[in-house]
């Protein structure tokens, strides 16, 4: 009788995983495995100093530039990346509304990113060429386009990755501005 | 109009699948034929309305009827047709919507051809299949529907995804959720089964075909897939062990097993609980993978948008019905009579190791899929389960498998001999030896690779001898074979062509994994680089135009041995509506290895240098026998298509032994 009763137990063992397995899903509805942590945040920026691009005239970005300039919208792009394309209108007009923007200019021919700005119009306070992508691997960008948010005293306080769309602007990135600004 | 007639429609589908639960179940309590026969009825009309839903969404795509959210989202009237129609089923309501279509049309199936069950065992299966239908028609209703309009309705539509605008992807779904939905009759048979408290050899035969039907369309499906994979993402490989495509790997192994060891119910009476546990368990692996795409729980290259409310609503479908199953299965399994007694060296034993194999690997793969998110569920750190886990844990679990599986059919049932068996697969023993030799004696290795090449050889010529062995191949005049052949069961006949089918997979496999040859370098026009003994130049790089997108397409001429064999043109799609950009390989294939080549990015250039022509970043591989791995997996949807044909599945067929006494009774 015993043994029958412990040979019957083997057959709750599927009805007793699932349960397990259920509550884990559970969970993981409300988590957002999308969202990777950067190991920058709240860190200082790294150090780096680029050099304008050649035949404009703008000054090239170093770290000092994000340093007590209020807060900062760091972008990384380039002429070639057809989604900075599409989130340029964007930083057009968060530098109207007078968002400091500075940008990254990454892997690009100063000709080509010249002709670019040209026709699409320039966000940018200041532009550093990154032609040999360094600074890009220091600040953990893995493709571009990648925004980061930067406060007064330097320090990386969001990364966005990715192209930026309205709904980021509007839910993330203007509310944070404002809470660092005060 | 034609929105609100569909719309409607679904709704009247999800009140008769609500009678369709209740009422022919209650009947079978109750030994009421009248409320019975509701079921088959119930589900004629339940098919009949989803099918009126899915044909007035298909004419508001075809139209463009941009007063539909959902057509606006994903569809464009510039598209050509072809992605009209199967834009339906690209977006998550659309998709859902098919999914229930193909679960309603298998409801009508079974009342269809199910004149020959047992009225109570009809009435149950009917009524399980209703709960289910009527849980995804709620879900569909309250959650996702695509009938819901928009005011003022826009110019034009959004588009869909780009990456999906391919023929591959078109039929790529529905015939994934033919195998998915098609477990769910196993699913009904065996929650029915268990209501009744009887499995027995009849329930194993009236399982089989459905089982069958959805093994193969899975099968084809999963090739689809990773076919797709292969020449769309662009990286050259055709299986990436990514959460979505392990999603559809799960159904499939706990299906290959439950096929497996329906036959030892079929034939010997054993094995019964188990049997239906994995009948349970192959619906509740196709209802997790539906859970995993659309709620987002896992990041994966397949990113469909994702809802925590539709997430928490499959959920919530999950714990009613593969709860409720398991519940029943604690209570009413152990009350299963086991039946017949086998040694284990014999046909149950060889197909009893099978199913361990096959379970194993099916668990392995469930536990790395589902890793990082039991661990992101403890608050532990995020990871992810890559191609080395499972490498290291799948490939040696499914290797003793493949061996296995030469010998079985050619054991005995109850009690075989096992040299008896080995004797008679000397020549597929020698195949394997000459065909590692001989790659051997050409590549050198790896000696992985090897092995990988000698079991498909053990796998293809063991599949044949099985055949000859059973028509008595040269020990009996070829006409007395012929007409044995002819005379062979359809079942035993799809089951070598599957099992050989199997073996030019893993040729496939091994040989694209381990010989693979590539090259990714920046060339500028005029250059040309080596590759497996073919010589590619870059003659240009220009501009095209397509219906919904522009293209950056290079053109590469291919040079074996001085003579012009193919010319290939990789192209980078850029769709102006979406803003997105994709990727389209060129492929050049000779049958027995691919040449792939992949156009990326202008090349940047030298720190300092003025050069302002740097040439493009071009990938080149060379994939040995990878085309083999879908005409493999499309002849193993063959042999299952074959073995569905047996005599024994078809309706009003008379049984062998019926036919044999019809005939005695009329000499």
């Amino acid at each position: 009788m015993k043994l029958l009763r412990r040979y019957q137990l083997v057959f709750l063992l599927p009805v007793i995983a699932f349960a397990i397995l259920a509550a884990a899903f559970g969970v993981g509805l409300y988590l957002r495995p999308d969202v990777i942590p950067s190991p920058l945040i709240d860190q200082e920026t790294p150090a780096f100093a680029l050099k304008p691009i050649p035949g404009r005239d703008d000054a090239g970005l170093s770290a000092a530039d994000l340093k007590g300039q209020g807060v900062t919208l760091v972008n990384v792009f380039a002429s070639w990346c057809v989604p900075c394309r599409a989130e340029h209108p964007l930083l057009m007009q968060l530098a109207k509304q007078g968002v400091r923007i500075v940008g990254i200019n990454y892997k690009d021919k100063p000709e080509d990113v010249t002709a670019w700005l040209a026709e699409l119009g320039n966000p940018f306070a200041k532009i550093g060429r990154d032609d040999t992508g360094r600074t890009a691997i220091d600040w953990g960008v893995y493709g571009v386009p990648e925004s980061f948010l930067v406060d007064n005293e330097g320090r990386i306080r969001h990364k966005h990755v990715g192209p930026l769309m309205d709904h980021d602007i509007q839910t993330t990135i203007l509310p944070m501005m404002r809470k660092l600004q005060k | 109009m034609i929105a609100e007639i569909g719309h409607y429609a679904l709704i009247l589908a999800l009140v008769i699948a609500v009678a369709q639960s209740l009422l022919p179940l209650y009947g079978a309590a109750r030994g009421s034929a009248p409320l019975m026969a509701v079921g088959p009825s119930a589900a004629i009309g339940q098919f009949a309305f989803v099918a009126l839903a899915f044909a007035m969404l298909t004419q508001a795509y075809v139209v463009s009827d941009f007063t539909l959210v959902n057509v606006v989202q994903n569809s464009h009237s510039e598209k050509p047709l072809l992605y009209k129609i199967t834009g339906l089923w690209s977006n998550h309501e659309g998709s859902m919507l098919l999914w229930v279509m193909i679960l309603s049309l298998f409801g009508a199936l079974v009342a269809a051809r199910g004149g020959n069950l047992p009225p109570s065992l009809r009435a149950r299966v009917l009524a399980i299949q209703g709960m289910i239908g009527a849980a995804f028609l709620a879900f569909i209703l309250f959650t996702s529907n695509p009938f819901l309009r928009v005011f003022p309705p826009p110019a034009d539509g959004r588009g869909m995804n780009p990456v999906l605008q391919d023929p591959g992807l078109a039929f790529h779904p529905p015939i994934l959720y033919l195998g998915y939905v098609g477990f769910s009759v196993a699913f009904a048979f065996a929650v029915a089964a268990l209501i009744e408290g009887r499995v027995d050899a009849a329930w194993a035969r009236w399982v089989r075909p459905w089982t069958l039907a959805a093994w193969s369309a899975l099968t084809l499906g999963i090739a689809l897939g990773s076919w797709w994979a292969y020449y769309e993402l662009g990286w050259g490989g055709f299986w990436f062990w990514d959460p979505v495509e392990n999603a559809s790997l799960l159904p499939w192994l706990a299906g290959t097993a439950l096929l497996h060891s329906a036959i030892v119910v079929e034939k010997r009476d054993a094995l019964k609980s188990w049997t239906v546990l994995l009948a349970i368990l192959a619906f509740v692996m196709s209802l997790i993978g539906t859970f995993l795409v659309r709620s987002g729980v896992l990041t994966s290259v397949h990113s469909f948008a994702s809802d925590p409310a539709r997430g928490l609503f499959i959920l919530g479908i999950l714990i009613l019905t593969a709860g409720g199953a398991l519940v029943l299965y604690a209570i009413r399994a152990p009350t299963l009579k086991a039946g017949g007694l086998f040694q284990p060296i014999s046909r149950e034993g060889a197909l009893v190791l099978n199913n361990l194999l096959l379970a194993t690997a099916c668990a392995t793969v469930f536990l790395g899929t589902l890793y990082p998110l039991f661990l992101d569920a403890l608050n532990g750190p995020k990871v992810s389960v890559g191609a080395p886990y499972f490498n290291a844990t799948f490939l040696p679990l499914m290797t003793p498998a493949l061996l296995v599986m030469v010998v079985a059919p050619l054991m005995a049932w109850k009690r075989a001999d096992l040299a008896g068996a080995l004797g008679r697969l000397k020549l597929a023993f020698l195949a394997a030896l000459i065909i590692a030799g001989g790659a051997w004696a050409m590549k050198g290795g790896p000696i992985l690779a090897l092995i990988g090449l000698a079991i498909a050889a053990w796998l293809v010529v063991g599949a044949v001898i099985d055949i000859a062995e059973r028509i008595r191949l040269f020990r009996v005049a070829l006409g007395d074979s012929l007409r044995r052949l002819m005379g062979l069961p359809r079942s035993a006949i799809g089951a070598a062509v599957a099992h050989g089918a199997l073996g030019i997979v893993v040729a496939g496999i091994t040989a694209s994994s381990a010989w693979h040859a590539e090259n990714i370098g920046v060339m500028k026009p005029g250059e040309s680089v080596d590759i497996a003994g073919y010589t590619i130049k870059l003659e240009q790089v220009g501009e095209v135009d397509g219906p919904n997108y522009r293209a950056r397409r290079a053109v590469l001429s291919a040079t074996y041995a001085g003579k012009l064999v193919a010319v290939l043109t990789p192209e980078k799609r850029f769709f102006t509506v979406q803003q997105t950009t994709t990727t389209e390989a060129a492929i050049h294939t000779t049958g027995f290895a691919d040449l792939y080549a992949v156009l990326g990015d202008p090349a940047t250039p030298q720190a300092g240098s003025e050069v302002t022509d740097s040439g493009w970043v071009i990938r080149l591989y060379h994939n040995p026998l990878v085309p083999w791995i879908w005409v493999g997996a499309a002849l193993m949807a063959l042999g299952g298509g074959i073995s569905l044909t047996d005599r024994r599945h078809r309706v009003g067929a008379p049984t062998r032994s019926g036919a044999r006494i019809a005939q005695v009774a009329k000499a």
